[in-house]
């Protein structure tokens, strides 16, 4: 990738390739044990509840809240420089696990974005991956 | 008060240059710094038959510093979990000096971070192998100091801290600094800009990084190392300096789960096991070296090492608490200057040792008369996300 691009995720890392993958369908994975239950992400091989786990995948809605964020007003990263300011999160979906994101699309960050209003996953096209963002929910208001 | 005796910090050395240019590797730092500390002790190379090496000096890392050191130690124990990896150290040290295994163990520590200009304190991302969770989260441009600045949005939509709240962790290890000629030559080689002590509007009104946290709640990026020797019961004896038991240690990760919260650290678990260990509380402590890679590490940490409760961190702070002449109002707070004004070259914890050991000889710049009683609370890896939390509780004879 050159430095204008977003830096995307590698594919082929043993963990996360069948998540990352996925996303060329535009879902939004998780694992959850058909034995114990209990939900594993990030995605890996073994459920973290049992020791004879059987993980399945699960798509989630998109749909979710900010459980906290913060406003990134300087990064000397190639790509990241030139977007500042720019939204960072922690996006609490609704199915219970836990992403770092992006909330994109808000004029002013400093008075538009807060803890807990609603977001959206919004899918950011790459040829080889999409990247899953979010925006500000339609009912942010609730 | 715990009875037990088994291990004391014996030397120590600080490096005293933050700015190197070149002219150093981080392997020579160590070993300048341990041959200072073992100097310290009134010991020698041969007297080391412990290795603990956070990795800092290259690959194999037990292995290569001993070699470089030119020492055949018994007892290699290469824990690496970040900043606070010299807690865990110190906690091994004292565990493997009980159980026969080492007499004298030596920790090392040698960054030219500030040198090699790596991302560690305003910007960038850290580095790192590819582990899954890395490639999950790289695409959102996650600097370093927004992860934890979204660990003091949370604290603040939770708790109601404020940012003049936080600012009382930089302004009390400021002043602390310009009480230390080496934190303020640190700032002077650094070019820090108006080199005095703040206030809490300075800090307030300094130029915002990432929201909520301030240029002035962010540590810097230097260059540096420090050593720390500790000993035996039998070996004590001999040394030149007055003993600086470890009485209590603490050990805990945390990480991202479902439904947990993020204001609480790995702390929260470490703490009350050290404490309880030691026989001590949080309400006795004179000196508190606690991680201050930014405010909000402090306040968080504060917090889970029961010196208030959960959310009443930032009310607790207020009025200059912290400072090291009102030893009534609890525990002075990074006599040094901290990561914030006086070293933090990336892996910060070995300073917190040091200078809880000075305060227990009563060689601080910032002496708390009569300090009996020091927490040394080490966070590695990231607040905000995944980390590692060390307590060591140190007591003087």
């Amino acid at each position: 990738m050159n430095d204008l691009t977003r830096p995307l995720p590698q594919t082929d890392e043993y963990d996360t390739e069948s998540f990352w993958s996925a996303t060329t369908e535009k879902a939004l994975r998780y694992q959850q044990c058909a034995n114990c239950h209990t939900i594993v992400f990030y995605p890996r091989r073994h459920c973290t509840g049992c020791t004879d786990g059987d993980l399945e995948w699960r798509s989630a809605t998109g749909r979710g809240r900010i459980y906290t964020y913060s406003i990134v007003r300087q990064s000397y990263h190639p790509f990241f420089r030139n977007q500042v300011p720019y939204v960072v999160a922690w996006i609490e979906l609704d199915e219970g696990p836990r992403l770092i994101s992006n909330v994109i699309g808000v004029k002013d960050p400093g008075t538009q974005v807060h803890i807990d209003q609603r977001v959206q996953l919004v899918w950011e096209e790459h040829p080889t991956v999409n990247i899953p963002l979010f925006r500000l929910a339609d009912d942010h208001a609730q | 008060m715990s009875k037990e005796r088994d291990a004391a910090i014996v030397g120590i050395y600080e490096y005293p240059l933050r700015s190197v240019d070149g002219e150093v590797s981080a392997l020579q730092i160590k070993a300048e710094c341990a041959a200072r500390a073992l100097e310290d002790a009134g010991l020698t190379w041969q007297d080391v038959d412990g290795i603990y090496d956070a990795g800092d000096g290259g690959g194999m890392a037990g292995l290569n510093i001993s070699e470089y050191l030119g020492i055949h130690p018994t007892v290699i124990d290469t824990t690496g979990v970040g900043g606070s990896s010299y807690e865990f150290h110190a906690a091994h040290a004292r565990r493997d000096i009980a159980a026969g295994k080492t007499r004298v163990a030596l920790l090392t520590y040698g960054s030219t971070a500030h040198s090699s200009a790596r991302a560690i304190g305003v910007g960038g991302r850290p580095g790192g192998g590819m582990h899954p969770a890395d490639n999950m989260d790289g695409f959102a441009g996650m600097t370093l100091i927004s992860n934890y600045a979204m660990v003091a949005h949370r604290h603040m939509y939770q708790f109601g801290t404020t940012s003049e709240q936080l600012a009382e962790i930089p302004v009390a290890t400021r002043l602390h600094a310009m009480r230390n000629p080496e934190a303020v030559a640190a700032m002077e080689d650094l070019e820090f800009l108006d080199i005095r002590e703040t206030t809490i509007s300075d800090v307030v009104n300094s130029r915002m990084i990432a929201d909520p946290l301030h240029l002035l709640e962010c540590c810097m990026i230097s260059d540096g190392g420090g050593a720390v020797v500790i000993a035996s019961p039998e070996v004590v004896r001999d040394c030149r300096k007055p003993p600086v038991w470890i009485i209590g240690t603490g050990e805990a990760t945390q990480y991202p789960q479902i439904g947990g919260d993020i204001t609480v650290s790995a702390g929260a678990q470490s703490a009350p096991i050290a404490f309880g260990e030691a026989g001590v509380s949080a309400s006795e402590m004179d000196i508190a070296m606690i991680y201050d890679s930014f405010s909000i590490t402090v306040l968080t940490l504060l917090e889970d090492l029961g010196f208030c409760a959960k959310g009443e961190g930032g009310a607790w702070v207020e009025g200059g608490r912290l400072r090291f002449d009102r030893p009534a109002d609890g525990p002075a707070l990074n006599t040094d200057g901290g990561g914030l004004s006086s070293n933090h070259p990336g892996m910060r914890g070995i300073f917190l040792l040091i200078e809880a050991a000075r305060q227990l000889r009563g060689e601080s710049c910032s002496q708390v008369t009569d300090a009996r009683l020091a927490v040394a609370h080490g966070n590695g890896g990231m607040l905000g996300s995944r980390h590692t939390g060390g307590t060591i509780i140190m007591a003087r004879d």
